[in-house]
């Protein structure tokens, strides 16, 4: 290293890139209170046993529609109501958002490193590879989401795991074109041409060369698809065809509460404030992160 | 677009549409159970007439067969009886249909009607208030399940407000002769004009729930186009014309940006009509979407199998429609 290139490269150690976008990340309010919001839910559904203040499975018809606390007729001890079986919203909402999170990253986590895969090697091997992948991407893109969700839930049969199924079967398409498109780009570039000039093999070129510089336009869409798969799922489950009872999921508490909009507002409204409070942060420190991690994108 | 081109794309169809039929067919044939058992479901039938049956509808056959049956038949428009109905699936989807279309054109129109006129706005006060505002309001949109906020649009309009109905398509008092289909053109064919209300007034809440999640898509496409459209160089000479501003943005900006705005409409479309299983659970709307959910329920596999490739097609086609037309509004984009 010569003299001169000294200072910068101190510079630069102290900056990495992952740094810096942290720090820009800071600097932006609404993108660190949406971020908040996210681990706040993600703390709930993991300490969900812990902190719910009732069981939430627990049937108690004394307390059938038992209103919020501040309503007359409430008690503290069930600050959101009780649902038609006299079980405690607020207990539910928390255990609901087990569902949630678990569905909405699990979903992504399987169906992005599916995607990447398939995208990896459609754009790099080119020839039949791709042509192959390609069609199939097609295929799945003709479908509208939710029918071809409905569509394989209604041949699968409802349940946690073949909902996992459903969802990543229709998923991974949309990493995997991102990737594609980023892939074919970067085969072009100098960097993919000196690692196989050196001898480098296909697997490295592709996963050691290519995969970090792609990395960004992925976790991107990643982080978005969370907010949309949450909503699927919710959706599903008010169809009555995602997790199954009694286990507590916010779509399913929403449709629970549909035969009482008329006297019991609260068994329908709170489940979806979760949803929206949720789904609104995840879009909102998505949007934050596109904005730092693909300026290409920004506003 | 050049014939080659549009070749290409036509035969790319051709091909999504062949893979789209092949999942449809797989995916109601790894279906648990046999369709013999829930077609009679408890019915004392017994072993031979359970052999008859399956015979008659194919199930003996190996599944190329059933595949090339499949495919035949849904090209002639026959898609098998329902279990349940005793009826021709395709007369239960033909039934269902108009009130799938009303109700997602006034959808449409409900979104544009929101999302051009906001759009537009917020692309001229960039940064004001009321694009901050507009901004909040699209991701709200985008963010809120749809079922919910139906459910929150009955509690308020209907429940407390009695403002209007709750669910259905038309109150039962109303006959209005079906030519059409579309109860809204047919009562006005008529000349019902209450029944042309009572239509009216049972699709508010069904279409702004429906219409809600492309309206906040639809503003930002049109606000996006119109920053771009004032940027050019032709909106600054314009201005240096000395034309009114109303002028410029009317006659100039909109005409361009609604380009891509119209895009997005036509692919949005199709999406819709994806998103309509929800919406008409919710409010008991006698459509497509309501037939594949309660088809569901029902192991009612033929009407599942028919909506669900009848969804796929429309969407595809919808997509090529409006892949087409954007290359033709727009013909600097290479397809």
């Amino acid at each position: 290293m010569s003299e001169s290139a000294g200072p910068l490269a101190a510079a630069t150690a102290a900056t990495t890139p992952a740094r810096r976008h942290l720090r820009e990340l800071g600097r932006d309010g609404a993108t660190m209170a949406a971020v908040a919001v996210v681990l706040l839910f993600a703390l709930m559904a993991l300490l969900a046993p812990w902190i719910a203040p009732q069981d939430p499975y627990r049937a108690d018809f004394l307390r059938r529609l038992q209103p919020p606390a501040w309503i007359e007729g409430g008690s503290w001890a069930f600050p959101l109501g009780c649902d038609a079986l006299g079980r405690d919203l607020l207990s539910r909402i928390v255990h609901g958002a087990r569902v949630s999170m678990l569905i909405g990253l699990l979903v992504v986590v399987v169906a992005t490193s599916v995607g990447v895969l398939a995208g990896l090697l459609a754009g790099y091997l080119r020839g039949w590879v791709d042509v192959v992948i390609s069609r199939l991407v097609d295929i799945l893109l003709g479908f509208p989401y939710l029918i071809f969700a409905i569509g394989l839930m209604a041949a699968l049969g409802p349940g946690f795991l073949n909902m996992l199924v459903a969802l990543v079967y229709k998923e991974w398409v949309l990493p995997c074109r991102v990737v594609r498109a980023e892939t074919l780009a970067a085969r072009e570039q100098d960097f993919v041409e000196a690692a196989r000039a050196l001898g480098a093999s296909r697997r490295h070129i592709m996963l050691r060369e290519i995969l970090p510089n792609i990395l960004s336009p992925v976790i991107v869409v990643a982080t978005f698809r969370v907010a949309y798969v949450i909503i699927i799922e919710a959706s599903l489950s008010f169809l009555g065809l995602g997790v199954q009872p009694p286990t507590a999921s916010w779509g399913s508490m929403i449709a629970d509460g549909r035969q009482f909009l008329l006297n019991a507002w609260w068994v329908s409204t709170f489940p979806g404030l979760a949803i929206l409070a949720l789904v609104l942060a995840i879009n909102v420190a998505s949007q934050g992160l596109r904005d730092v991690l693909d300026p290409r994108f920004a506003r | 677009m050049s014939p080659i081109k549009l070749l290409e794309r036509l035969i790319q169809l051709g091909f999504v549409l062949f893979g789209i039929s092949l999942i449809v067919f797989l995916m109601m044939e790894a279906t648990p159970g046999d369709p013999v058992e829930i077609m009679l479901g408890d019915s004392l039938a017994s072993a031979e007439q359970k052999e008859l049956l399956r015979r008659d509808m194919g199930l003996d056959r190996p599944l190329v067969a059933r595949y090339l049956h499949f495919v035949g038949n849904a090209l002639g428009g026959e898609f098998g009886q329902s279990f349940f109905h005793r009826r021709p699936v395709a007369d239960l989807i033909l039934e269902r249909l108009p009130a799938t279309i009303e109700l997602t054109l006034v959808a449409m129109v409900v979104a544009v009607a929101v999302a051009i006129p906001l759009g537009i706005i917020a692309a001229v006060h960039r940064g004001g208030l009321l694009d901050r505002l507009a901004s909040v309001g699209a991701m709200l949109g985008v963010s809120m399940p749809g079922f919910w906020f139906g459910i929150l649009l009955i509690m308020l309009f209907a429940v407390r407000l009695h403002l209007l109905p709750v669910a259905g398509r038309i109150g039962y008092s109303h006959e209005v002769p079906a030519v059409t289909g579309l109860l809204l053109v047919d009562s006005l064919i008529a000349l019902q004009p209450a029944s042309f209300l009572a239509a009216l007034g049972h699709l508010v809440l069904p279409a702004v729930t429906l219409g809600l999640a492309m309206a906040a898509i639809l503003m930002r496409v049109t606000r996006t186009a119109m920053l771009e459209v004032l940027s050019q160089d032709y909106m600054t000479f314009a201005e240096a014309k000395g034309l009114s501003r109303r002028r410029i943005l009317v006659r100039h900006g909109l005409k361009n940006a609604l380009i891509p705005t119209v895009t997005v409409a036509a692919i949005e479309t199709g999406s819709l009509l994806g998103g309509n299983m929800i919406v008409e659970t919710i409010f008991a709307w006698p459509g497509l979407g309501r037939l594949v959910v309660e088809a569901i329920f029902a192991r009612n596999y033929p009407v599942v199998q028919a909506c669900v490739l009848f969804y796929a097609v429309t969407y595809v086609l919808l997509n090529f429609v409006a892949d087409v037309l954007y290359t033709v509004l727009n013909p600097k984009v290479r397809l």
